[in-house]
Order: structure tokens, then sequence, then C-alpha cells
């Protein structure tokens, strides 16, 4: 595991007691390409909020190797787009890890704003107030600012959403650029197909990881059709999940395995004399 | 033409000692009310302006009409309730303009039954609504304060202010500035409504804020620009409300808040994305 670049150790994390990513172990190797997949409500946007610290773990941990830069695309992005700004200025936001809040933008950083945006294809938007921006080209400058924030672990929560196949190609491309770069890449996508052809690596939630792996060996009917069958819903008098009797911090392989951490929580719900810790369902 | 324009200034120390008072708020108050817009808290300034009332009150009430006391009450109750409201929006499910009409509405109440244990309703008016004619030396130098104190703030946190505005998870996600930064923000809001309040009242300071910054904004797509004319307006407004008060005999702070107001409607008509230019001009489009 010297080479991780994303390390979970037993993570719960969820809202109000209730879980939404239970009981996550593994570790997420220096320079791969992983792909998140799972029905809506499986835990997805939940664990990218968590790696990056917007939300804190209700159980476990959640390790980004020091020194590793982060960039996050959310999938509801709070981006005001009525704010007066310019392609450009939502561009050098990416410059915040470099140049913080006193930080000179040299020509330098004013050359990387562009070259990303010529990467994305809006050379000739710079100036293009961002309310004037259709769907698409928001997320090509938001890739820009992915682009300029020159992370080492790149996370993006559903990129392809309403965005023209077109995009998705373009956005693709860069993806893998990131990945020849030996950058980190977690991707959250629906598009089951998409994952086959460009993703080498995925991990398949279903609020607690249902597989995890080689892409071909995850994506098998079987895992798919476990991944369909879970409970997308809360519930009230959910049993508490049991404090860990320690074998889940057992199994802290590095990822390449099937079923990670298996301890039945589908039928916890038939005990429900579980005192304390997160919500089991 | 320099008989109504000039000469007032010139001959009356009061007109000299108002136009330098106003002038130095709206070159602090009109940029942070340019993010109080962009913010969508336009109201929040309004909320707070009555917040600062029972602090305010309070220095009336012990010391009388003096400047130092009363400043120092606002400015104590102004950061409770902005903390207040601030803290219950951040930490609890409930938004910020329900959590800032509570406190400023609680604080308000406070203050009203503060200053009417001193009496009259005259005294009463006079915390409401100010005098920008009376300004004293302690008066000009806690503005100058304040304006300078505003801008130099400004300038640090600029990018962290843009970002939080522009895309707050983003600044989340590669900083810890978000959360200082819009307390800072509260309290370069109530530090100029306090600066303001006894040149304009409590109640009035908020406009010289407010409607410059709503008025910039009809005619520049950016940020920087967008402060500099709320500056400039707001400053427009100061000398002509001077004037219009001191040859109308009205008083001056509804008339430099009204000169303002005439500005903002100017602007909504005649702006560059004002009315006219908007929707009137519409009838031709270009191939791409």
């Amino acid at each position: 595991m010297t080479d991780a670049c994303l390390t979970f150790k037993d993570l719960t994390l969820g809202y109000n007691s209730h879980p939404a990513v239970h009981h996550l172990t593994g570790s997420i190797r220096s320079g791969s390409l992983t792909a998140v997949v799972g029905a809506n409500g499986s835990g997805k946007s939940t664990l990218m909020k968590g790696i990056v610290g917007v939300l804190k773990p209700m159980a476990g941990i959640c390790t980004v190797t020091s020194g590793k830069r982060v960039a996050y695309l959310p999938q509801q992005s709070e981006l005001d787009r009525s704010f007066p700004a310019r392609v450009v200025d939502l561009v050098s936001l990416g410059l915040w890890p470099r140049r913080g809040l006193l930080g000179r933008h040299s020509r330098e950083d004013r050359e990387s704003v562009s070259k990303a945006l010529m990467a994305v294809g809006l050379e000739g938007f710079e100036k293009r107030a961002i309310d004037t921006l259709s769907g698409g080209q928001l997320q090509r400058a938001l890739f820009a600012r992915v682009l300029v924030q020159d992370a080492d672990l790149i996370l993006l929560d559903e990129p392809f959403n309403a965005v023209d196949a077109k995009t998705v190609g373009d956005l693709i491309k860069l993806i893998q650029r990131w990945h020849g770069e030996n950058r980190t890449v977690m991707v959250v996508a629906h598009d089951l197909e998409l994952v086959r052809t460009h993703f080498p690596h995925t991990l398949l939630l279903a609020r607690r990881p249902v597989a995890w792996g080689e892409t071909r060996e995850v994506l098998r009917p079987e895992n798919l059709l476990r991944a369909r069958r879970f409970d997308e819903a809360w519930h009230d008098d959910a049993p508490w999940c049991e404090p860990d009797d320690g074998h889940a911090h057992a199994h802290s392989h590095a990822h390449g395995h099937d079923e990670h951490h298996h301890h039945d929580h589908g039928e916890v719900h038939d005990h429900p004399d579980h005192e304390s810790g997160p919500r089991a369902a | 033409m320099y008989d109504f324009l000039i000469a007032p200034f010139v001959e009356f120390g009061f007109m000299q000692r108002a136009l330098a008072g106003s002038l130095m708020l709206a070159l602090g108050a009109c940029p942070v009310g340019v993010f109080l817009m962009l913010r969508r808290m336009s109201l929040t300034g309004d909320a707070m302006a009555h917040a600062i009332l029972p602090g305010a009150a309070a220095g009336f009430l012990l010391y009388g009409l003096q400047i130092v006391p009363m400043t120092i009450g606002g400015l104590i109750a102004g950061v409770i309730v902005a903390l207040g409201a601030g803290a219950v929006s951040r930490f609890t499910v409930q938004r910020e303009d329900a959590s800032m009409a509570a406190f400023y509405l609680i604080s308000l109440a406070l203050g009203v039954l503060i200053v009417s244990l001193r009496g009259s309703s005259v005294d009463l008016m006079h915390v409401l609504f100010g005098t920008v004619l009376a300004l004293n030396d302690d008066a000009l130098t806690l503005i100058a304060l304040i304006s300078g104190l505003t801008l130099l703030t400004l300038a640090i946190f600029w990018r962290a202010l843009v970002a939080e505005c522009l895309d707050p998870l983003f600044l989340r996600s590669v900083s810890r500035l978000g959360t200082p930064v819009h307390f800072i923000f509260l309290g370069l809001v109530v530090l100029n409504l306090v600066g303001g309040f006894q040149a304009l009242g409590t109640l009035l300071s908020v406009g010289l804020m407010m409607l410059p910054a709503a008025a910039a904004r009809f005619w520049t797509a950016r940020v920087e620009p967008m402060c500099a004319l709320a500056f400039s307006f707001g400053a427009i407004s100061c000398v002509a409300g001077l004037l219009v008060s001191y040859h109308a005999s009205l008083p001056s702070g509804p008339a430099i808040i009204l000169s303002a107001g005439a500005i903002y409607l100017a602007s909504i008509l005649f702006g560059t994305r004002g009315v006219f230019n908007t929707r009137l001009r519409r009838h031709r489009h270009r191939t791409a």
C-alpha cells in the first residue's frame, strides 16, 4: 500500500445518523482511474464529499496521502450563475491551491488558464459572462478549472450529466490525459458501457461496497443484481449498527478484492438489540 | 452656478464636514453594498440596521448624544445579532433569512424599549434618522477609521469574497476560509452601518450602502467596475443630497438617500443593462 493515494478504514459517512456509505475499507492506488457506480442513493456523491472533507465521517477514517492535492467537481454545484463573472474569472479560481488568498497571479498562471480553456475547446470564451454559457459549455469551463488546479487526486461527480455525446468524448479524452499523467482519478458515472470502455477499475456501491476491482470483474451481472437489490430508504426504526468487533479493521487490504467488507448488514434488521453506532439501514 | 453648487461647501464649515463625512462613508459602504447585493443579502443590511438600534440606544441612554458610547453600543449589538444569525444558519437547518429576521426583531424591540425609557420621541427620531450636518471631530475620525479599515479588509479578502459568492462549495473544497470570510464580511456590514448612523441614522445608513450598489448593477457585468461605480453614485448622491438639503431647507439624511434613489430609478430605465437597452432594442439580432 506504499503507493496508495487514498485510504478508507471502516469509513461510514451519512446524514442524521443514517449511513449513506457504510463500512468502506480499502485504498485507491496512485495513478489509478476508478469509476464509482451504483444506483441513486447508493452513496456515490456522499463518498466524494467525504474524501474532499466537506462531510465529516460518522465512523472510521478517510485519508488522502499527505502532499496530494485534491480537485473536486461536485454533482450539484453551488455555483451562482448570476454572479457577474467571466469565464476566465471562474477558471482562475482553480489557481487558488497554488496562489491562495493573496498570491499574485503571474503571467504563467494566466497562460495556464488560457491553455486549460483551449484544452476544453473554449478558446475565445474568456470574456463571456458565465450566465451566457450553455450547460455543456459550463461543464467544460469547470473541467478547465480542474485542469488549472493541477491536482494529484481528481474527483468528478457525474460529470457527464446533461452533456452531449461530443462533449462526453472530449471530457473522456481529458480524463484519459490525466490518467496518462499519472494522476489519480475517481469518476462517478451511470453509463456502464462508458465505464466498461474507459475505466480500468470500478467501485460498485450500494451503500456498502458490493464489489471493487477490475471493471470487467466488478460489472458482472450477479454483482449488478446484488447492487440493485439494496434498500434505498432510510428507516427510523432501523436498529443501531453494532460497534464493530474488530474484524472490519482486520481486512484493510488494498483494492482489487471483491466484497471488501462483508458482514451482512442486510440481515441486521432481525436483531434490534444493537445499541450504538450508525444505523444499519 | 457657483453659488448653487460650490458656495455652500466653501462658506460653511458644517457643510464641509457633512460632505467629508458622507463621502468617506460612501467609500466604505458602497463596495460592501455591492457584495451584499451579489450575495443576495440586500435585506440583511436592512435587518442589521435595525439590529444595532438597542446598542446605540443603550449608549444614548447612559451617556446622552455622544458618538463614542453610541458607536460602541451599536457595534456590540450588531456583532451579537450578526454572529447569532450567522451561526444559526451555518450550524442548524434554518436559513439565514429566517434567523436574521428573528434576531433583528428581538433586537429592534429591545431598542425601542430602551429609547422609550429615556422619554421623548425626539430622541428616538434622532437615533433613527441622524444628523449629517452636526458631525463633530470624533464622528469624522471614526468614519475615516471605519472606511479605511473597510477598504483594507476588502483588499485583503477580495479573492475569498468573490470565490465565496461565486462558488462556495469550491472554496470549501480548497480552503477553510469560507466561514471566516462570511463572518468578516458581516462584521464589515455592521461596522459601516454603525459608522453611518451618526450621519444618516440607523435606518437610513443602509440606504447609502444598498441604493448605489443596486444602481451600479444596471451598468456593468463585472465586480470591480461595479464597486467603483457604486462609490461614484454614492458620492454624487451625497453632494446632490447636501445641496438640496441646503437650498430647500430639507433634512439632509433623507435628501442624500432620495438622491441615491433617483439614480437607482434612472439606472433601471437607462442603464446599459436597464429596461430600455434590454427590452426595447431587441428588434435586431446578429447571425451568430
